[in-house]
């Protein structure tokens, strides 16, 4: 694994696309040709070299180049999407579209995220020490291809439309949601370990959510069928067992029909 | 306007019967004419094929539904288009985006690109004709028209009910001038009537709720009524029961009616229907697990009677978008692929609905749907009567022509694809492609995308050949005549982005890139026929009653077709 670092050094004034940021466009150059990858500003071409300074070289592949951003990227979108190995760091914020399309590899963002962090995402892991905002884990507008395979972990909160079409993968939020989570779903797993304020489960096909909290509105297309007893993510419990979501179309195997569940946490 | 001349390319003219002699085409404002001086532009066309522009007969690409195709599927654009501006814009053009329903500036250059200078806009709903002549106007470079639909339109429907032909004649008449239109389109006749009722019509014979009537009146009315007004094209039909197991007999036997009504009209057209995207209209089984090619058996009659035209409506095995106005279809097709639907009433003249669709080539009944549209071309015994079209976006883009032009020229391309299908015995099993050896010239290809489909359309003084008089649509493609590659992928490049393209005169493509905007035109027919009173008073009548709008504002003004090209045809009373 080989290092590579970049240091902010300037604040965009719009927000920097920074789709170049991944170990895949990174690997088996050297600093000055990483500064030279593209980026936009607007409509306007931009390098990276333009608003960071990089130190030290990528790996021979995208499995052995490590990125650090040494600094806040709160303005700066698309960090690590599409990236297939190798791992991202930020020691800071990060705008929309955090490992967008990824399909391997490791991000960790050490402060909070903004929108679409993870969306359709296929594989990979990717890891947020603070908050995250809306649409984590979700389709493209209009897509009904969600989230496909790897691990999203939000340590704080998120917002509202998590795991949207999800169709794969796991989405763990340490601490409360907002609303409309794993709508449209047709697999995939949710955890949340706080509370939802609501519309958990609209419309899903299939898949599975967890919730550690309360849950403030409950949609009326869930049944409750079964109190059980589970562990989740190093936590034992135990769980109101809902199927739902029932207004919604279910496929059948060996003539049962196949819903979504929600395990809700039940009350002590 | 400046004079050009191409020069030294083998020249494929169907409407002269030129096959590829080495000869120049001269050019004079805007038109082919037989020399040009010494002083016109040379365009090299040595050891290249020029043929006229193309001539797309059937694609939806202006107008309400394909908005709603644009609205409600953003992810058509995510990855495709040049969606970065920023160069186009520096250059004088504008950004493109979109797949399977590309925006306006991105459906004018990619017909350029191809060598396309007409197309048609195969189904306008008449009440909203404004919004459609506003985006053909903001589509660059291609002349286009667009049919306004008639097949479950309330007031054809009451006249046709009592067998009033002359009566649905002058109300064709005054909604062709009211819409720019330019003839008579029918999708699903009666059945999207039906479905303000939650009905279908599947059979000919199917009555339509309130009215009374069936398909099979309303087909057989609009084809005498279309050749009583003698328009320049046929009555241009969808058939019934689209896209289900064993429709092919329903499709025979809505052609068989054409049987009994002979062609009349000043344009050449010796035809009275043209029947569009036959691919979906070609097969047979009882559903989807038997389901199988019956294109054969469709073509036998189409080659036997020369009363109608077709268009071929290939699948693309492609992720697209289908948009039609045969409402109950679209409802249909989402309870299959339960993709996102929109569906739509348009007062009374039509409905309309979309949903996304994939033809995906691992599923079986795709590759069959894939097969019959090239089985369609390859049976046919006259290419002057089928047309390529992939009825776009519905069975795919039209960016695709290339490609369906590849696969109907060479064999070895068709089973490369066929090789490639997880289902491949299946496939072969129910279709009978694999057996076909037969593959298409240049002439041929020439005949279903110039000379036929300008010829069935009536403008066959116009568009679709290099005579001179002729509109100087003149496309320049980089394959040797003499010597044609043996990669069939070079066919496919080479008609995808033309070496030359020049459109009423003036170069707009070269090398496969747009260089000018053009200056496009609009094409629509005014029928000059005494006022027919009667109809007159119904039509105000309804206005006041029925309609949201009023008579005043129901027409398209002048202003949303600022460049007109009108083709007058006068009914005697």
């Amino acid at each position: 694994m080989v290092t590579v670092t970049l240091k902010p050094t300037k604040v965009p004034e719009l927000m920097l696309e920074g789709y170049s940021i991944t170990p895949d466009a990174f690997a088996g150059k050297k600093a000055p040709e990483i500064a030279a990858l593209p980026a936009h500003e607007g409509k306007v071409h931009v390098t990276l070299g333009d608003y960071f300074t990089v130190t030290g070289e990528a790996g021979a592949t995208a499995s052995e180049t490590d990125i650090v951003i040494a600094g806040d990227c709160s303005r700066v979108k698309y960090i690590g999407s599409k990236m297939t190995a190798g791992t991202v760091t930020v020691n800071g914020n990060a705008d929309m579209y955090v490992g967008g399309w990824m399909k391997g590899g490791k991000i960790h963002i050490k402060g909070n995220m903004d929108s679409f962090c993870g969306i359709q995402m296929e594989g990979g892991e990717l890891l947020c020490d603070g908050n995250a905002g809306n649409h984590v884990g979700c389709a493209y507008r209009g897509d009904w291809r969600g989230m496909k395979g790897g691990t999203i972990r939000i340590k704080g909160n998120a917002g509202n439309d998590i795991g949207t079409f999800m169709l794969g993968g796991t989405i763990i939020i340490e601490k409360n949601a907002f609303i409309h989570v794993s709508t449209h779903a047709e697999g995939g797993t949710v955890i949340i370990k706080g509370d939802v304020e609501g519309r958990v489960g609209g419309q899903m096909v299939k898949g599975d959510m967890y919730v550690l909290g309360k849950i403030m509105y409950m949609m009326p297309g869930y049944k409750k069928i079964d109190t059980v007893e589970k562990e989740v993510d190093g936590v034992k419990a135990i769980f109101d067992h809902y199927i739902g979501d029932l207004g919604e179309r279910h496929g059948k195997v060996k003539g049962q029909i196949v819903y979504a569940n929600l395990y809700l946490k039940a009350a002590a | 306007m400046a004079e050009i001349i191409v020069k030294g390319g083998f020249v494929i003219d169907p409407t002269r019967k030129i096959d590829g002699d080495v000869g120049d085409i001269a050019i004079k404002d805007g038109r082919i004419v037989d020399k040009v001086s010494s002083s016109a532009k040379v365009i090299d066309a040595k050891g290249k094929v020029v043929m006229a522009g193309g001539v797309d007969v059937h694609s939806h690409v202006a107008g309400p539904k394909v908005n709603v195709g644009r609205l409600f599927r953003p992810e058509d654009k995510l990855l495709s288009g040049f969606c970065r501006s920023g160069m186009a814009q520096k250059n004088g053009y504008r950004m493109e985006s979109g797949f399977s329903i590309p925006s306006t500036f991105k459906t004018g250059y990619d017909y350029a690109r191809m060598g396309y200078g007409f197309v048609m806009e195969a189904a306008m709903p008449p009440i909203h004709s404004p919004h459609v002549h506003e985006e053909i106007h903001d589509t660059p470079i291609i002349d286009e028209a667009a049919l306004p639909v008639f097949g479950n339109n309330w007031f054809v429907m009451d006249y046709l009910k009592k067998g009033e032909v002359e009566n649905t004649g002058s109300y064709i008449a005054w909604l062709l001038k009211a819409t720019k239109g330019y003839g008579v389109k029918v999708v699903n006749p009666g059945g999207t009537a039906a479905w303000g009722w939650g009905l279908n019509c599947v059979s000919l014979d199917d009555p339509v709720p309130y009215f009374e009537i069936t398909p099979r009146e309303i087909i057989r009315g609009l084809l005498e009524a279309n050749e009583y007004l003698g328009l320049p094209h046929s009555m241009h039909v969808h058939q019934n029961d689209l896209g289900n197991p064993g429709n092919y007999k329903g499709t025979i036997d809505s052609l068989k009616i054409s049987e009994s009504v002979k062609p009349k009209n000043k344009f050449g057209r010796e035809q009275v229907i043209h029947s569009t995207h036959l691919q979906f209209h070609s097969y047979g089984g009882t559903g989807w697990g038997d389901f199988e090619s019956k294109a054969k058996e469709v073509m036998d009659y189409v080659n036997r009677n020369k009363a109608i035209t077709v268009d071929t409506g290939n699948v693309t095995l492609d992720e697209t978008t289908t948009m039609t106005a045969d409402g109950p279809f679209e409802h249909h097709l989402q309870g299959l692929n339960h993709l996102k639907w929109c569906n739509v009433d348009v007062e009374m003249e039509t409905a309309a609905g979309v949903v996304p669709y994939v033809y995906d080539p691992n599923i079986k009944v795709c590759d069959i749907q894939w097969a019959i549209g090239l089985e369609l071309a390859l049976y046919a015994k006259d290419m002057n009567r089928i047309f390529i079209t992939t009825d776009h976006p519905n069975a795919g883009p039209f960016t695709r022509y290339p490609r369906v032009m590849k696969w109907l020229m060479s064999r070895k391309a068709r089973e490369a694809v066929l090789g490639s299908f997880k289902h491949k015995d299946k496939v072969i099993a129910a279709t009978t492609l694999h057996q076909i050896d037969r593959e298409l010239t240049l002439f041929e290809i020439a005949q279903m995308t110039r000379a036929g489909p300008a010829q069935c359309l009536g403008l066959g003084s116009t568009y679709g050949g290099l005579a001179p008089g002729m509109s100087a649509d003149v496309a320049v493609f980089d394959l040797n005549y003499k010597n044609m590659p043996s990669d069939p992928d070079m066919i496919e490049k080479a008609f995808q982005r033309a070496a030359c393209f020049i459109k009423s005169g003036e170069v707009v493509v070269i090398d496969g890139e747009v260089v000018s905007n053009g200056h496009k035109k609009t094409v629509w027919v005014n029928v000059n026929m005494p006022e027919n009173p009667q109809v007159m008073r119904d039509i105000t009548q309804s206005f006041t009653k029925d309609y949201t709008v009023q008579l005043e504002n129901y027409s398209v003004k002048d202003y949303l077709a600022p460049h007109p090209f009108v083709i007058n045809v006068d009914v005697e009373a």
